[in-house]
């Protein structure tokens, strides 16, 4: 077998787009069209859609395509997503960690002087869950856009975010208190293609550790 | 509404030409009963108190409100005992298509007939009645509930990390299920057993490769007829949310929806828990999806 053996693929924009192309590369899988294209989201003969990596598990749990490649931090805010996590593909890794402005520790004041502290995030699930269970009372603030503004301005004590090299927290002026969870590209399926296309399937992601093992 | 109806009506008449009879409980159970069949059953689920301050649960399926039904009404009467339901079970879900928080269900529980005699019966009767909706492409993905835990115990994996290992099969997560097993390590041959067993689906050379551990699953197929043989998937991972299951479990699917259209299995234990130990089998399919999927069948649709 070949290319994706007939399997639809979503595929993340962004950050983890160059490396899962180059392991399809690896596998056979024609992708100078997606290369060449920016705009275009659906690609029918190499079997791939691309679309952002909040956006793999909802496409990949409905059946909208049979396979994904999303960040663990993805799964993880979005646990409840019915989906097999089949290999670990190790690329784009990053951490979700907790982060306020440098000196003091702003949200540890909050928490001691107010009782409670503001944290602001895109992830509001992986952070209610990460409070939840160390005992500490937040009001979590979920923001769409730069969330390291937040603790510039006043709006929150605190942030969780994803951070790979440190490099935007540092240019603002944060550090990080806290780490929640290391993340990497993860290879996630339909629950019944899973199940009726176990064969593609099992061929792919045997040629994906190949792949993987030969780095 | 119609198209609904008429799938009900389907396969109520399988169920009638099979000799099961309808039963009906209250949508409100009290919340020990239901943990008592199994402590997941309440979970999640919409609670409220009566007024002596019992806590009551809408109930999230029917196997235990049956099991419940067995040991108090049907306490004397000879077994083997066939129960249907066309019924409303209700979960705290995030409501999406095919998934609401109040869900049409219809299914069967046999009541004492054992073993694969009694899983063969109600998978027969399972394919009967998606025969009868019309459904053409569906699948039966069948496992076995005791062969991972019976793997960890030959392996001797310790109890403590058994629960772990469990949760990630249950919770379909291959990389934390690697992660697991090799933080134990066990030597080359189990890691590598552990790792691959629950991986294995498809047809019956799965049940080859996998040695006696898969004896039970071969004894069902031995006593099922060929039309249901065939439209089998074993899948020797298979593990279902709920964990009263004792032996085969299975799951149906179609490929023109992304989800199971029901599943059921083997609970040998449950009734005992209400006081009548009788060996049982079962299963319940969400009527809603069955809908979907007979539209996505007729449109052409496929994944």
């Amino acid at each position: 077998m070949s290319g994706l053996n007939g399997l639809t693929l979503a595929v993340p924009r962004g950050a983890l787009m160059r490396d899962t192309l180059e392991l399809l590369d690896v596998l056979g899988v024609d992708t100078a069209e997606v290369r060449a294209n920016d705009r275009k989201l659906l690609f029918e003969e190499a079997g791939i859609v691309t679309m952002r990596p909040s956006d793999v598990a909802i496409y990949v749990e409905a059946g909208a395509a049979d396979l994904g490649i999303t960040g663990k931090d993805v799964l993880a805010e979005q646990s409840e997503r019915a989906v097999y996590e089949l290999l670990d593909l190790r690329f784009g890794p990053c951490v979700m960690v907790v982060a306020t402005t440098e000196g003091e520790d702003r949200l540890a004041e909050a928490l001691r002087r107010l009782g409670v502290m503001r944290v602001a995030t895109k992830y509001p699930r992986i952070a209610k869950r990460h409070f939840e269970r160390t005992g500490r009372q937040a009001e979590i603030v979920e923001v769409k856009g730069s969330v390291e503004l937040a603790p510039l301005t006043g709006l929150a004590e605190g942030i969780v975010d994803l951070t790979a090299t440190g490099t935007t927290l540092r240019e603002n002026g944060l550090v990080v208190r806290e780490e929640i969870l290391a993340s990497t590209a993860r290879l996630i399926a339909n629950p019944v293609a899973h199940k009726l296309e176990a064969a593609a399937l099992d061929d792919l992601v045997a040629r994906m550790r190949e792949a993987l093992a030969r780095g | 509404m119609r198209e609904v109806d008429a799938i009900v009506r389907s396969v109520r008449g399988v169920f009638d030409a099979r000799g099961y009879g309808e039963v009906r409980t209250p949508a409100l159970e009290y919340e020990a009963v239901l943990t008592r069949g199994d402590p997941a059953a309440a979970e999640p689920a919409y609670k409220l108190f009566d007024e002596q301050g019992n806590v009551l649960v809408l109930r999230s399926d029917m196997t235990i409100p049956i099991a419940r039904v067995v040991s108090t009404r049907y306490a004397t009467a000879n077994p083997p005992l066939r129960f249907c339901y066309v019924a409303h079970a209700y979960r705290s879900v995030r409501p999406q298509r095919g998934q609401n928080r109040e869900m049409l269900q219809a299914g069967i529980e046999l009541v004492g007939v054992p073993e694969h005699e009694g899983t063969a019966e109600t998978l027969t009767v399972l394919c009967e009645a998606l025969d009868a909706i019309g459904l053409a492409g569906y699948r039966i993905g069948l496992g076995d509930a005791s062969l991972y835990p019976a793997l960890l115990d030959a392996h001797g994996v310790p109890a403590p990390a058994r629960g772990a290992i469990l949760h990630e099969l249950q919770t379909r997560d291959f990389v934390g299920l690697e992660r697991a097993v090799e933080a134990l390590r066990l030597g080359a041959e189990a890691t590598e057993a552990l790792l691959s067993v629950p991986q294995r689906r498809g047809g019956p050379e799965v049940l080859e490769a996998a040695g006696p551990a898969a004896d039970g699953l071969r004894a069902v197929v031995a006593q099922l007829p060929a039309e249901v043989a065939g439209r089998v998937i074993f899948d020797l991972g298979l593990a279902r949310s709920l964990t009263y299951y004792t032996g085969a479990v299975f799951e149906v699917y179609d490929a023109a929806l992304g989800a199971p259209l029901g599943g059921g299995g083997r609970y040998d234990d449950l009734l005992g828990r209400f006081g009548r130990d009788l060996p049982a089998a079962g299963w319940a399919l969400n009527v809603e999806r069955l809908h979907i999927a007979l539209v996505g069948e007729r449109r052409g649709e496929r994944l």
